[in-house]
């Protein structure tokens, strides 16, 4: 216990008992909060899990495509259709606020409106193997970004969910207990000094009664 | 406005260049925390980068992690998929709680 390098004073019990109530009310939000927090996080890993399922399947069979669009293509040919790309991806990122973590939201434009323009190459030299591998990325494209905006909130999730445990646990096993013991430690010694203050009086009134009257103690 | 840049080896990631993502070939480990560290300090906020180069750049990668852009996801490389992408989402649910509760369930 802790409760040896408290003072044992009236003022000292005030602050604690202040304190104690704030570490209260502080647990019970930020459990609220953990609650809440590993609720949304579970809904959003499991569809992070399948969008991740998604992603993968579509790039594996994507990168099939370009495996056999290689094969039918000379690579000089290949890197020149790919060398000058006329469709251009930017984003816009806003942050959304879950539970007070900051979680990015994406949303993606392109240069072009042209759903063809990702096709920077004319079709006269190039294997139609190409195109086929193009358009299957491009597909799974909107996934990819879905998965990316899906996985970097679960991340930002998970590192403030251990934080807000962390916090529960400490306030719940170090704090609360440690001022509790502190309050009972102190309420007992003021108690103890307020029982010997009180028998010191009733011993010199006996006192003074005995040297004024000459009464005896009525006790003995 | 954000861009989108892929990191990876050359085969793996080419065909993310027709999409307008921009893509850094980089061949080795090296130059590969090179780029990512030079990615991250500009306006990217998205990186993909292949499984098989994140996995040797895992310190970098937890790194990026705690802040909130960019967003670095690991996809499967033109060699297959390793499962490094999963275990990246495993690892999250590990952190937050305490055991990996989703991917027991099967």
């Amino acid at each position: 216990m802790a409760g040896t390098q408290v003072n044992p004073t009236r003022m000292e019990l005030t602050r604690l008992k202040k304190k104690l109530a704030t570490a209260t009310r502080g647990h019970k939000l930020l459990k609220d909060k953990r609650d809440e927090l590993m609720r949304q996080f579970l809904d959003k890993v499991r569809e992070n899990k399948r969008l991740r399922e998604r992603v993968e399947e579509g790039i594996g069979a994507a990168n099939k495509n370009f495996l056999l669009a290689r094969a039918g293509m000379q690579d000089q040919v290949l890197n020149t259709a790919l060398l000058a790309p006329k469709q251009r991806v930017s984003l816009e990122s806003e942050a959304e606020n879950v539970m007070s973590v900051e979680i990015p939201k994406f949303t993606f434009k392109t240069r072009t409106p042209d759903q063809n323009d990702i096709f920077s190459y004319g079709f006269a030299f190039t294997s139609s193997d190409l195109d086929g591998a193009v358009q299957s990325l491009a597909d799974v494209f909107p996934d990819m970004l879905a998965l990316a905006e899906c996985e970097k909130g679960c991340q930002l999730m998970a590192v403030e969910i251990e934080k807000t445990r962390r916090r529960v646990n400490a306030l719940e096993h170090v704090m609360i207990p440690e001022l509790q013991a502190n309050i009972k430690y102190i309420s007992m010694k003021l108690d103890e000094n307020e029982r010997s203050t009180q028998i010191r009086l009733m011993k010199v009134k006996d006192m003074m009664l005995k040297q004024a009257h000459g009464y005896d103690d009525p006790l003995n | 406005m954000y861009k989108i840049a892929v990191l990876g080896d050359r085969d793996s990631i080419y065909g993310f260049a027709a999409l307008g993502l921009e893509v850094f070939p980089t061949a080795s480990a090296e130059e590969g925390a090179k780029a990512l560290r030079n990615l991250c300090e500009q306006d990217y906020a998205v990186i993909y980068i292949t499984e098989a180069m994140a996995e040797e750049l895992a310190p970098e990668l937890e790194r990026c992690r705690e802040n909130l852009l960019p967003a670095v996801i690991p996809i499967p490389g033109v060699h297959g998929n390793t499962g490094m992408g999963i275990q990246m989402v495993k690892h999250s649910v590990e952190q937050a709680v305490g055991s990996d509760i989703i991917f027991n369930e099967k």
